[in-house]
């Protein structure tokens, strides 16, 4: 019966959020932009006219024409087969940096929050000196001693991406855990893991969801911006940030090479804020008027 | 007030220690000797002249112990000198860097300011007019561009195609044999892009942020009063809204000092800006550890003054923040 209720609640809650969603048209433009990004994505091998790593010596720095629809880089490889397959890049960085950046933010952000006190002081002091170091710096600080694999890239967008969730989780926790479903759980005998884990965190979710869809905007950017600096996804696997270096080196003679890129890094970016601000305006319609 | 300052000075020294210790973690920690560089790739190098070479820098100790004696001479600003052919002193290498990164941010602070207000108290005044969905979207815009491909954009188009700005540097080669006024506009031509491109992101947040607390603070009883009492609507919006909802954009001011310092990084690389942020990248890539340490450091100190001075100011233009925490 405990079920039963939930469920129709939860349902309910469902509804009303994807009722308030379909009505906010930015909100599924960039519900859009995401769908368009999976499918791309998904489809590579599909997609992508050419091998993106197929040199062709005849066409080196051919502008965009029919052959070569946005034209080639340096090595005579085709642009948007090349960002065709960086879009797989984007859509891993962006999910497992979050991933990781949440995993951790929720973690220390419940512990926090739950037990108060000296633990709270703890990490809270933990995570205001982490905020002291520009990320980017603290970023590139890492990378320079380590492989520039993208599976470090993402451990490292991750590890020093999760202070504002630690600080959300740990606001929502403080005033969760005062409310009376939870001092019944207690009294009832409920163990600590199973008050955080199944009274408070489900409860807690919401703004987490949020923050997550746009911290996977902010990742997308990160790495982006590594691979256009050279210590990020490294050639010859082709990335939107690597393919915009080639547009910087041949800045005067190649402007394809820095338009296409970069215009699908700003949608998929404005696809996820979008998406991120959207779900926040459905599941609080108060904040809509701000 | 006195005392206010004191306790966040006070405060912020833990915040001191954690921030060497933090620094030196993530470069020790890290897989991979910060000697590597000169020794792996030369086979000439033997396992005695790799062991004198880590003696040299201290790296056989234990690590708390090589903690304590860089945290020492750290805290006397003397970081070392740089692994670079150069081996010059990093506080030195650092020091001639930071005034011009400095300088950048303050100029983007301005400019982000005297654009983004009026920005946000007009689509706040007039909320759901054409003015305010064109600025929502110039925000959107805003927060999803790459800086970097901004910046080649820009380059493309007023430097390349163009011709009317310079691509990169502080000032021209012709520089020293300009006159005054002509030293000024060189200046002023080489600044434009990186400037513009650099606040281009805190613009955005900045007007979205100073939009929403205008409305809040339009919506308040005090305003209200104020328009009650017949005050007209350019008083009641500039000397009694405005003041209030600016009290929050020193707070702001200062929590976007590490954006714009690490943003650095990028466009002082793309705009071949000699500042600490090219300093970074450069040692980054040549894995210079002591003067990545020193500007982890640095930059992490800025940071944290950048906060006390926000919270000071926040503190003298609101006297409720001081007398709610001295009690």
């Amino acid at each position: 019966m405990k079920s039963e209720a939930r469920g129709s609640s939860s349902s309910g809650r469902a509804r009303s959020f994807w009722s308030q969603f379909r009505r906010n048209r930015l909100a599924l433009g960039g519900a859009f932009l995401v769908a368009l990004l999976f499918l791309v994505a998904l489809l590579a091998p599909a997609l992508s006219p050419y091998d993106p790593t197929e040199i062709d010596p005849e066409h080196i720095l051919s502008p965009p024409h029919p052959n070569h629809w946005l034209g080639t880089d340096r090595l005579g490889r085709d642009v948007l087969s090349r960002m065709i397959w960086g879009s797989r890049i984007s859509l891993l960085v962006g999910f497992v940096s979050v991933g990781i950046s949440t995993a951790i933010g929720i973690l220390l952000g419940a512990l926090a929050g739950y037990y108060g006190r000296w633990v709270d002081a703890l990490i809270m002091r933990f995570v205001d000196l982490m905020l002291c170091f520009p990320t980017f710096f603290l970023i590139l600080a890492v990378i320079a001693f380590l492989e520039p694999s993208i599976w470090n890239i993402m451990v490292v967008i991750g590890a020093t991406g999760w202070m504002g969730v630690a600080r959300l989780v740990r606001a929502e926790f403080l005033s969760l855990k005062e409310r009376e479903f939870v001092i019944s759980a207690r009294a009832l005998g409920a163990s600590d893991l199973r008050i955080i884990f199944r009274h408070l965190l489900p409860n807690a979710l919401a703004p987490v969801l949020v923050s997550a869809t746009l911290g996977v905007a902010g990742a997308i950017l990160t790495e982006s911006a590594l691979s256009f600096l050279g210590i990020g996804i490294q050639p010859p696997t082709p990335s939107w940030g690597n393919i915009l270096t080639g547009g910087k080196d041949n800045l005067e003679i190649a402007w394809w090479l820095s338009l296409f890129p970069g215009l699908a890094i700003l949608l998929t970016v404005l696809g996820y804020n979008l998406l991120g601000e959207g779900i926040r305006d459905a599941l609080d319609p108060r904040l809509r008027e701000r | 007030m006195l005392l206010y300052i004191l306790r966040r000075i006070v405060l912020s020294i833990p915040l001191l220690i954690g921030i060497t210790l933090i620094s030196f973690l993530v470069i020790h920690l890290a897989p991979g000797e910060p000697t590597g560089i000169h020794t792996d790739l030369n086979p000439r190098v033997t396992a005695a002249s790799k062991a004198q070479l880590r003696h040299l820098y201290g790296l056989d100790e234990p690590l708390p112990i090589q903690y304590l004696k860089w945290a020492w001479r750290s805290a006397r600003l003397d970081f070392g000198r740089s692994f670079s052919p150069d081996g010059r002193k990093v506080t030195e290498k650092i020091g001639e860097r930071i005034p011009v990164t400095l300088f950048l941010s303050l100029l983007e602070m301005l400019v982000i300011v005297a654009i983004a207000l009026p920005i946000g108290i007009l689509s706040a005044t007039r909320q759901y007019s054409f003015f305010d969905k064109a600025t929502t979207i110039f925000v959107f815009i805003g927060f999803a561009i790459p800086t970097f491909w901004l910046a080649l954009l820009c380059m493309n188009l007023f430097g390349v195609h163009l011709g009317w700005l310079p691509l990169s540097g502080l000032k021209s080669m012709d520089y020293s044999s300009l006159s005054w006024g002509g030293k000024l506009l060189d200046r002023i031509r080489h600044l434009l892009l990186p400037v513009l491109v650099g606040s281009f992101g805190g613009l955005a947040g900045f007007s979205r942020y100073m939009r929403s607390t205008m409305l809040e603070v339009i919506r308040q009883d005090y305003i209200r009063t104020a328009r009650a009492k017949g005050l007209p609507e350019r008083m009641v919006i500039y000397h009694h809204a405005l003041r209030n909802a600016l009290l929050p954009v020193v707070t702001i001011l200062g929590l976007s000092v590490p954006g714009l310092i690490g943003g650095g990084v990028i466009f002082e690389t793309i705009f071949a800006i000699p500042g600490m942020g090219q300093l970074f990248y450069g040692s980054v890539m040549a894995r210079d550890y002591p003067v990545i340490m020193g500007i982890l450091v640095i930059g992490a100190v800025l940071t944290l003054l950048g906060n006390l001075l926000a919270d000071i100011c926040y503190a003298l233009v609101d006297p409720r923040i001081r007398l709610s925490k001295e009690r």
